[in-house]
């Protein structure tokens, strides 16, 4: 057994927080270029470079890219060699989340009941932890700040077996058609196909963390990542909703299988703050 | 163009901005969001004094990050703005004149917006860094307990907005998505 302390933790996840608003990964950098040189629309074209402005003055002034520093969730993989040692595992991923939400000067974004009360928590917890165990005697986490705006175009439906490839294109473009403006586009759409209702959202969300421009791994799958974008970037929508050809950087697909009466399509909606970065204790 | 407009706004420059303008706007705004425009709206419907003056004004619909030391404000980009639309259309008859937001407005607020002679416009969600740069003081001047949702005075200088809905009922969102729908 290899002993980890939770001071460890902390101080791995109070710097992940705070980076990961601050920085936004090389892919997601490199597709808002892309999209710039591709877009036609002049005022399309005007969003994306104060788009790429934006993600440039964060990173020089150590400022979050976005005020919505959004909801602190996590997937860590802990390895089965693995004993946590000074504490408790969730309260060490909450403290460093206090600490780098307080000391990385982000918003605080979480009440405490969604009904009733609605009060701000005043230190953005608690997170959201994803939990896998993994053979091996490490840590590995990946943060994934999530903003409101976005998540709340997100859509889930049980489709039909017979729905098939057109029932889940459909069900996509007109996801992100209803969205329209909302969620901040370009924006990367996150669809898990399969599982049981928990299990679409979440590799859904799992699948926002998919590099910009890799594919799904079964060909069948891969193109209709493809298809799907350019159906996406044809319904006009474009840069903030203001009309163009980028209305998204990419269409990420996670598959798990079903029941055999089943077809749940969990669709998570990601602005081009497309935040997630990664540590391995 | 480039339109430089101040604030308080005059029918004057309401008359002139038009769907799709480009304005750079300078003067005092408010920032209010959902929390904020909760109490806002139930205190008109008591009939109590507002802790800011609506006449005129813009509300910018934003809940910033904090400021770090020595600088105004953290990064402050525009929320979805369709979430403050059950409260809009009364603020819009106490005489708010402008809203800076992202995203779809209901057709109530935008008969509201026709009606009371007012404007919407959009600033470029997620450039929170960017929008920051414009905004020259800032301090609380109520709900003070609500956090990042509080009402903020911003004096802004050349602050960059889109004018997404004209006094007229034009809206960007329409215009510019049917010019570029291929599908």
């Amino acid at each position: 057994m290899r002993e980890i302390h939770v001071d460890q933790i902390i101080s791995a996840v109070e710097r992940l927080c705070i980076d990961a608003n601050v920085k936004l990964p090389e892919d997601v950098k490199a597709a808002l270029n892309r999209a710039l040189e591709k877009e036609t629309s002049p005022l399309g074209k005007e969003i994306l470079s104060d788009i790429i402005k934006n993600y440039q003055i964060a990173e020089e002034k150590d400022l979050a890219i976005c005020q919505d520093t959004g909801f602190a969730v996590f997937f860590v993989k802990l390895g089965q060699d693995v004993r946590i040692v000074g504490g408790n595992f969730s309260d060490a991923i909450n403290e460093g989340v206090r600490r780098g939400y307080k000391n990385g000067y982000l918003r605080k974004s979480i009440v405490n009941d969604p009904l009733i009360y609605r009060k701000n928590t005043g230190d953005n917890t608690p997170a959201i932890i994803h939990l896998e165990m993994v053979p091996g005697d490490k840590i590995h986490i990946t943060f994934a700040p999530k903003g409101g705006g976005s998540e709340n175009m997100s859509a889930l439906r049980m489709l039909k077996p017979a729905d098939g490839v057109e029932g889940v294109k459909k069900f996509v473009l007109e996801t992100v058609r209803q969205a329209g403006p909302n969620p901040c586009p370009p924006i990367v759409v996150g669809v898990g196909i399969g599982g049981t209702i928990e299990v679409a959202t979440l590799i859904a969300k799992k699948a926002l963390l998919r590099p910009i421009g890799e594919h799904h791994p079964m060909p069948e799958i891969a193109k209709l990542e493809k298809e799907l974008l350019e159906e996406v970037n044809k319904l006009g929508i474009g840069p903030q909703g203001f009309g163009g050809k980028t209305t998204a950087l990419a269409v990420n697909i996670e598959t798990f299988p079903a029941h055999i009466a089943s077809l749940p399509v969990a669709i998570n909606i990601q602005c081009h703050v497309a935040r997630h970065m990664e540590i391995e204790i | 163009m480039i339109k430089h407009i101040t604030t308080p706004l005059t029918p004057e420059t309401i008359n002139s901005l038009q769907a799709g303008d480009k304005v750079l706007i300078s003067g005092i705004i408010y920032s209010a969001r959902d929390a904020a425009h909760k109490r806002l709206f139930e205190m008109i419907k008591k009939g109590e004094k507002l802790p800011i003056q609506l006449e005129g004004q813009i509300i910018y619909y934003v809940g910033p990050c904090p400021a770090k030391p020595g600088t105004v404000i953290g990064s402050a980009g525009p929320t979805t703005s369709g979430r403050m639309d059950a409260y809009t259309p009364l603020l819009l008859e106490k005489g708010l004149k402008g809203m800076i937001g992202k995203g779809f407005r209901s057709k109530e607020v935008v008969d509201a917006i026709v009606k009371n002679e007012a404007v919407y416009f959009g600033a470029i969600g997620g450039a929170g860094a960017l929008l920051a740069d414009s905004i020259k003081s800032s301090k609380i001047v109520a709900f003070d307990d609500l956090g990042p949702e509080a009402i903020y005075e911003f004096k802004v200088e050349n602050f960059p907005a889109i004018v997404i809905i004209d006094k007229y009922g034009n809206d960007l969102y329409k215009i510019g998505v049917e010019k570029y729908r291929e599908i």
